[in-house]
């Protein structure tokens, strides 16, 4: 293939090649051709989680309870394959491995396990994950949502934004303020005082459901409580594990908008030749050929790390910073080739462009990461003003 | 019901073929993949299979490669592969092909045989009717429905107006056209199980068969570049002009 230019397909094995090629069909036949239309129309048809769950892609690299434990570095590529279709499909999957089921399997008690995570496995049950509020985004610690006892019971208050899946979720795992630290919270999403407000007129991830979470007075018992974690460990732990997905997944988008640029730059003629002919175009196009394969090496070293569970946190900050960003640069550059046929929904491009300022910012922003690989580098936080 | 699946690993139809120069013979890279007919043939051969006692064996010929095509369809489900990778085959006829396949089926023994109707790389088409002949068993070819049950196969026969029923007894070999049945994806947990299944791979020694060639591809020539076409300006009145052409060509 044109786009493995470094062979780097001889640094997998053949199961995760099979897995790898599996998704990339799912992805070409359910996917693909209909993903445009979703993004025009600002929708995700949420049944396809059924699917997604026969095939074993939720919460696929956990281990029992109805995951199929895969090798990490498989999950990373599964995430490949369906970010190449959209931003937005990735992001369901993330939400519903990463960030909803493992804190349960990471966290849980084991009826909660086994209540939960083999519906979750099979997409019977769709998670969502309540972190970020309003005015707490990058400082997630300075959250406002509450968890108080009542009795026996917990009472919620508070408000949760740019929610994935929030709409269309039977539970949220909500992180909350307690006495003794932030908890997390399996909260069904049909609990009275809960509401949940789709956020419309986005111009990215449009085939994905963003929510608002509202939470007044929810009640649930303290066998939802997640027993395992009272401190900000807990939810930061979710996201290293969402962003190792993220840093495989950008090269999708990457590798999409690689290709529909190569394609188009060799058929469309401008001055009596192919446009691949100019100087310009070539550079163009090596420089995203040259990325695609660099950040995909990343990406494989990162995973082979995880593999032998030695990652850490700093290192898939690294994956996340610099994949992102180049992905972003791959995606504008493959809208130039295209011209004025790049701005429209008919190539794949200025979607994955549009979707990739999403993914740019949300898991940890660019600046954020920045800021931890400099901390990781000085050993000075810089997160605050110095003045404070 | 003992069920044989043919299958084929091929290379990956979305990279360009190339042929041999002296030979003609199809350059094979170790990695291939399940032909996407063959798809079809796997699953009909499940459904048949979870509704009867028996499992899906898949019987294949050519280089064994990395395996990646076969191990595709032991993941769908398939219980076993037999995989018939020997150098003196490289470059067989339909009918050696078929005297192999039929060898190894005979000595896997089954009720019912299923093949798709031709391969994405070779399309000689005829393989499954020879290996039908050479087992003694009737072939019903191109069905879009099977039924099987009690020693008895019924199929619908694709036509180009429609479909024939089609009777015969078992054993029996059918092929199924794409679309027969909807393939399901290999699930990650039958991925990861189908590394441990079993896997014969047989030379030609292994099987009493013989399998001369006397095919040869003697020259090979490029298709013909498609000429201009027909351009129609629209002045108002292009689309009659579209229809005219199309009722023509008689494809309304």
């Amino acid at each position: 293939m044109s786009q493995d230019f470094l062979d780097l397909d001889a640094l997998l094995s053949d199961e995760e090649k099979l897995l790898r090629q599996t998704v990339r069909q799912f992805t070409e036949e359910r996917i693909l051709p209909e993903v445009a239309e979703w993004w025009e129309q600002g929708t995700f048809p949420h049944e396809i989680a059924r699917d997604m769950g026969k095939l074993g892609l939720l919460g696929m690299h956990l281990e029992g309870y109805g995951c199929a434990g895969t090798s990490a570095t498989a999950y990373g590529l599964a995430c490949l394959e369906l970010e190449a279709g959209d931003s937005g499909t990735r992001s369901f999957v993330s939400v519903q491995g990463s960030l909803a089921m493992f804190p349960i399997w990471k966290f849980g008690s084991e009826e909660q396990k086994q209540d939960w995570l083999p519906r979750m496995a099979a997409g019977e049950v769709i998670g969502c994950f309540g972190l970020t509020e309003p005015d707490s985004g990058s400082d997630p610690s300075s959250m406002r949502t509450t968890a108080r006892r009542d009795g026996s019971d917990w009472i919620l208050d508070g408000t949760k934004m740019w929610i994935t899946n929030g709409n269309v979720a039977d539970l949220a795992i909500i992180w909350a303020r307690t006495e003794g630290g932030i908890r997390g919270f399996i909260v069904p999403t049909d609990s009275p005082g809960f509401t949940a407000n789709e956020i419309h007129h986005k111009a990215s991830l449009r085939a994905s459901i963003t929510s608002e979470l509202v939470l007044e007075g929810v009640r649930v018992p303290d066998e939802f409580a997640l027993p395992g974690v009272s401190s900000m460990r807990g939810p930061l732990s979710c996201l290293s594990e969402a962003r190792f997905g993220i840093l495989f997944g950008v090269m999708g988008a990457a590798r999409a908008c690689y290709e529909a640029s190569l394609t188009y730059a060799k058929e469309r003629e401008q001055f009596g030749a192919p446009i691949a002919s100019f100087q310009l175009t070539q550079q163009k196009l090596v420089d995203m050929m040259v990325i695609v394969n660099r950040g995909t090496l990343l990406a494989m070293h990162l995973g082979r790390m995880k593999d032998d569970g030695r990652l850490s946190p700093e290192q898939v900050s690294f994956g996340k910073l610099d994949n992102v960003r180049n992905a972003l640069e791959v995606a504008r550059s493959a809208r130039s080739v295209l011209g004025a046929n790049g701005i429209t929904l008919e190539y794949p491009v200025i979607r994955h462009m549009t979707n990739l300022e999403t993914v740019y910012t949300y898991e940890g922003t660019n600046e954020i990461h920045t800021l931890i690989l400099g901390q990781a580098i000085t050993g000075i936080p810089a997160f605050k003003p110095p003045s404070t | 019901m003992r069920i044989v699946v043919c299958a084929k690993q091929i290379p990956d139809p979305a990279t360009p073929y190339k042929l041999e120069a002296d030979t003609h013979w199809l350059v094979r890279p170790a990695e291939q993949v399940l032909d996407d007919t063959d798809r079809y043939g796997v699953e009909m051969g499940l459904q048949l299979a979870q509704n009867s006692d028996g499992g899906v064996t898949i019987v294949s010929m050519g280089p064994a490669g990395s395996m990646q095509g076969l191990r595709q369809a032991l993941a769908m489900g398939a219980e076993k592969a037999v995989i018939i990778d020997d150098p003196t085959l490289r470059g067989s006829d339909a009918l050696a092909t078929a005297r192999v396949l039929a060898a190894a089926i005979a000595r896997e023994g089954f009720d019912l045989v299923i093949a798709g109707t031709e391969s994405t790389d070779g399309y000689s088409g005829v393989v499954p009717q020879m290996v039908a002949e050479i087992l003694d068993v009737p072939a019903l070819t191109y069905a879009t429905e099977v039924k099987a049950a009690e020693g008895k196969i019924t199929i619908h026969r694709q036509t180009s107006t429609g479909y024939e029923v089609v009777e015969g007894s078992l054993p029996a070999l059918v092929t199924v056209t794409a679309g027969v049945v909807e393939p399901r994806y290999p699930t990650f947990k039958g991925i990861m199980e189908a590394k441990k299944k079993p896997v014969d791979n047989l030379a030609l020694a292994d099987l009493s068969v013989e399998a001369t060639t006397d095919q040869k591809v003697t020259s090979i020539s490029d298709a013909p570049a498609r000429s201009g076409g027909a351009k129609i300006e629209d002045d108002g009145a292009a689309h009659e002009k579209i229809i005219e052409l199309l009722a023509q060509k008689k494809v309304i």
